[in-house]
């Protein structure tokens, strides 16, 4: 391959400065305040009285390069060749030229793009790989999303909540993404512990390694087979000890699963972020629609669009009724499963003797 | 190329309103810009049948990467190869994307014509870590992939037991309210560590992650071992002309400022509203709400929290505070040296797999604070300690 360029190593990634639009450079670190104009326009205004308005449109995450050669179309012809992604994996073109706002945001409808997922709405979905890319998945990442926001999409594109509902997604209980500190998240999960292929440890795994590798001490060595042992009361199904032995396959297609947790919050406004809760244990895995999953979700958005006060994330309603409530109002039935035993378990018990009714 | 396996139950997620991942597979797959589209054919197809089975068909394993390079690549493959030879290699390529995911349109056409010649077509705008993710390509063609990549100025991100690539919310590029420059810590950040992070060697995982301000934008108190969040010092700063201005808009500055304030420091008395900063945690609610209004206060800088991890051994942590205040001004050598004694302090005592959040919950922190050096202050806790079982040391007792 003599006609490949000279490779270098360790340069890091290209300095930010090259990649600016000249009005960001010019008034960086200097804007004043912004507004959001609609569900998909925002304007910042920088001391110097600058502005630079901001379209949003939503993206699968999972995309060709020929989905980015057309953003880049677009860009060039508005953006004078500029564009940028929001960590939720959303697209951004940034104008410095109101005149250029209407025609840009025409040009995108026309084009199709879902803009939206500014101000107190739902934004893109975070979320992980499942069966296009990972061997751990229980579920798959991208098709949750798709379904859930098929459903939720007038959330992104119009209609306003009582304040910002984050989603999230991961295809497993290492959940990649920040979904244990989300409004609401959908978690693959199984409910079957690993099969051990006794014939393969000796060749695909390390066994002290293996027996380290479990959170709840449910391996140990089995030297007569040369492998090792599950204490089956003990697993809780994590499959941590497949990621570091690839003869414990944990995927069990009639039992893997969905679960759903929610009132996380990562941000500090008000109340203290807080980690996602256990609101419903185990929904069957139906693709490619999941219409059990997308029903349960709706029925907790819609307790809390009912419910919160403005301003008020999910979990701050939550906290404000009290968990024994939103079951009540939910409708979602509550089960051994909810019940913490594991390392944090006793600061969740109520260790008093109020309660609502 | 036309389709070549038939996708009844996928061709489902093309339909709905929400812009459809199955679409951009297929458009890899047709597309005559993309040099080889097998890949995201046979993807098309493996994921038909994952969808049918209601199982994952890729193979944990195989250690795959470029040349002086521990880290960086993922490597990936199918199951059932002979069904679906174009992703029998289906290995990940993790680019380190710039600051605040700023992209000129040339620099995104460099990546894709690569990416075509010698991959999928597929990418991830972006990974959960921040990298633009390459997604599937054979073991021969990663180290030509790199030698146009590194060649253009592009390197790649880390994976593995190593320092994760760095990423920041965007932070002063177009946000009133960062308290200190992300992007360019960020940047600063990537270089200094190259070695720890195209190299692994740690425990476990380390990452960063910047945010300008306590919103959190980038999501850091949940998922960066370090988390560096931008704050202040000194007195909100209030413009009351603004405030009665959002008033007479229709807001209820009694109820959605006021009585929301986590700290009650606030009052207004329909002219007038008063803050005593004395009280204010800084929790930024009021200047989220009224940002023509409020400013923050005019010292700048940031809060260090550290720790925070995905439920994975342990169970979930956030991040916790171990530097209430610190100027973050080039060329943050406080904060490097910071960094390395912590570092020091895992690399001692961590075991394999552990994150340095679990490290300090089982030697305590206390121990972490006493050997890196770290002065006790009350912002380190919610509440002093509830048991009366504490230690002192040699030097603390009389002989
Ligand atoms: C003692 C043995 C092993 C341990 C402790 C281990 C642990 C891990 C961990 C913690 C990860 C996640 C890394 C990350 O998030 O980036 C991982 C990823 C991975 N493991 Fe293993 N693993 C082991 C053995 C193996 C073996 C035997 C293979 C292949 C034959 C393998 C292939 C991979 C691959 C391809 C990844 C994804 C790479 C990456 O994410 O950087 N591992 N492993
Ligand atoms: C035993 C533990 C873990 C294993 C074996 C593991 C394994 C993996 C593997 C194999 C991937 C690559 C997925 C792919 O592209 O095919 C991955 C990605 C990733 N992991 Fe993990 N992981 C573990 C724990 C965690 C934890 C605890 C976190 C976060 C706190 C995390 C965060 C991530 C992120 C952010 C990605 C990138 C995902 C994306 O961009 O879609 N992982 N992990
Ligand atoms: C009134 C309150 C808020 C305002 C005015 C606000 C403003 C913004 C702005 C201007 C951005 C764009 C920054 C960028 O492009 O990266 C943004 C993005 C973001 N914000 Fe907020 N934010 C608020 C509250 C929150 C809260 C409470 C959270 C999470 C708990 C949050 C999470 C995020 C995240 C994850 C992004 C990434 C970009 C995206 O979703 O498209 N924000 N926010
Ligand atoms: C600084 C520490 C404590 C103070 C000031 C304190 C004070 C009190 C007071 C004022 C009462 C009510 C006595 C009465 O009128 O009947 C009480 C009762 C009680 N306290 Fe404490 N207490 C302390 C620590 C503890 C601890 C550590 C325990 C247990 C480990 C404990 C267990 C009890 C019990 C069981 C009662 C009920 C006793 C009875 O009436 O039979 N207390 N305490
Ligand atoms: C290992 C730790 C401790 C031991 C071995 C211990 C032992 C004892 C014993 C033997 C008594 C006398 C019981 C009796 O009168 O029958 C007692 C009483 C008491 N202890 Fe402790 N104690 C311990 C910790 C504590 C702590 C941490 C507190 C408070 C924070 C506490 C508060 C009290 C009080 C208030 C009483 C008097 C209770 C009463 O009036 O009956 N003790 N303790
Ligand atoms: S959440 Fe689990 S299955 Fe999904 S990408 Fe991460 S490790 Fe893989
Ligand atoms: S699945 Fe998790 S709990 Fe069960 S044996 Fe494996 S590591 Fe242990
Ligand atoms: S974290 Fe704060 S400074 Fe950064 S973009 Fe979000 S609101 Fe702005
Ligand atoms: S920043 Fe938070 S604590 Fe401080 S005055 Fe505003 S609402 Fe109250």
């Amino acid at each position: 391959m003599s006609e490949l360029p000279q490779r270098q190593t360790d340069i890091g990634p290209p300095h930010y400065s090259k990649f600016l639009p000249p009005v960001i450079k010019e008034n960086y670190g200097k804007w004043r305040y912004h507004e959001i104009l609609s569900a998909g326009v925002m304007v910042h205004v920088a001391e110097s009285g600058a502005k630079v308005w901001t379209v949003r449109v939503a993206s699968p995450r999972l995309v060709s390069t020929d989905f980015i050669r057309d953003i880049c179309e677009i860009a060039d012809k508005y953006c004078d060749g500029h564009l940028r992604f929001t960590t939720r994996h959303n697209v951004e073109f940034l104008v410095s030229d109101e005149s250029k706002v209407d025609p840009l945001v025409n040009e995108l409808k026309e084009k199709g793009y879902m803009i939206g997922g500014i101000g107190d709405r739902i934004s893109n979905v975070v979320h992980t790989q499942g069966w296009v890319h990972c061997h751990s998945a229980a579920t798959d990442a991208s098709g949750l999303v798709k379904v859930m926001m098929d459903e939720l999409h007038e959330y992104f594109t119009e209609k306003e909540l009582p304040a910002k509902v984050r989603l999230a997604v991961a295809c497993c209980v290492n959940m990649c993404g920040a979904v244990h500190c989300s409004d609401i998240a959908l978690v693959g999960v199984h409910k079957t512990p690993p099969r051990i292929e006794h014939d393969k440890v000796k060749n695909l795994c390390e066994i002290p390694s293996t027996v380290a590798s479990c959170p709840t001490s449910a391996i140990s060595p089995d030297p007569a087979k040369k492998s090792v042992k599950i204490k089956i009361e003990k697993c809780m199904y994590c499959g941590n000890c497949y990621s570091v032995c690839p003869a414990m396959p944990i995927s069990d297609p009639k039992n893997d699963g969905v679960a759903i947790v929610v009132g996380g919050k990562v941000s500090n406004l008000r109340s203290n972020p807080k980690f996602s809760k256990l609101a419903v244990p185990w929904l069957p895995n139906n693709p490619p629609r999941w219409p059990e999953v997308v029903e349960n979700v709706k029925k907790i958005l819609n307790a809390y669009i009912e419910g919160a006060k403005k301003h008020e994330r999910l979990g701050e309603w939550v906290e404000r009724i009290g968990w024994e409530k939103f079951f009540k109002v939910t409708g979602l039935p509550f089960q051994l499963q909810h019940i913490d035993d594991f390392t944090f378990a006793r600061e969740t018990w109520r260790m008093a003797a109020t309660f609502k009714w | 190329m036309p389709q070549k396996h038939p996708t009844p139950l996928i061709d489902e997620l093309e339909k709905g309103a929400f812009p459809s991942f199955v679409k951009e597979i297929k458009r890899a797959a047709e597309s005559s810009n993309v040099q080889d589209n097998n890949y995201a054919q046979d993807l098309l197809g493996q994921l038909e049948l994952s969808y049918k089975e209601k199982k994952t068909h890729w193979k944990h394993g195989g250690i795959v990467g470029v040349r002086g390079y521990g880290s960086g690549v993922i490597g990936r493959y199918s199951d059932i190869p002979d069904q679906f030879p174009g992703v029998a290699h289906f290995h990940t390529i993790r680019v380190n994307q710039p600051g605040g995911f700023f992209y000129t349109t040339e620099a995104l056409r460099e990546i894709c014509d690569i990416w075509d010649k010698y991959g999928s077509g597929l990418t991830n705008m972006h990974g959960s870590t921040g990298d633009i993710i390459l997604l599937g390509t054979k073991t021969d063609n990663l180290e030509p992939v790199f030698a146009e990549l590194s060649s253009r100025g592009w390197d790649l991100g880390g994976s593995g037991s190593a320092v994760r690539t760095p990423s920041c919310c965007v932070g002063p590029a177009r946000c009133e309210w960062a308290c200190y420059d992300t992007l360019e810590l960020t940047y600063q950040i990537t270089q200094r560590f190259q070695d720890e992070l195209h190299r692994p060697m740690f425990p476990y995982k380390f990452k960063f992650k910047m945010a300008g301000c306590a919103v959190d934008c980038i999501a850091s108190i949940a998922r960066a071992d370090m988390s560096i969040i931008g704050t202040w010092k000194g007195n909100i700063q209030i413009d009351q002309d603004e405030v009665r201005n959002y008033a007479k808009n229709g807001m209820d500055i009694q109820a959605e400022i006021v009585d929301m304030c986590p700290t009650g420091c606030m009052s207004w008395d329909g002219n007038e509203l008063k803050i005593n900063d004395e009280d204010c945690n800084r929790c930024m609610h009021c200047i989220a709400k009224m940002t023509k209004a409020l400013r923050q206060g005019e010292e700048k800088g940031a809060t260090i929290l550290l720790g925070s991890k995905a439920p994975i051994v342990t169970g979930a942590l956030m991040s916790w505070v171990i530097v209430p205040f610190i100027k973050l001004e080039p060329p943050y050598e406080e904060l490097f040296d910071l960094v390395e004694r912590i570092w020091e302090f895992w690399d001692e005592h961590g075991k394999n797999r552990e994150r340095v959040g679990e490290l300090i919950e089982r030697m305590g922190f206390p121990v972490f604070l006493k050997e890196t050096g770290i002065e006790p202050h009350p912002a380190m806790v919610k509440e002093p300690r509830r048991d009366p079982f504490f230690f002192w040391s040699e030097e603390d007792v009389e002989k």
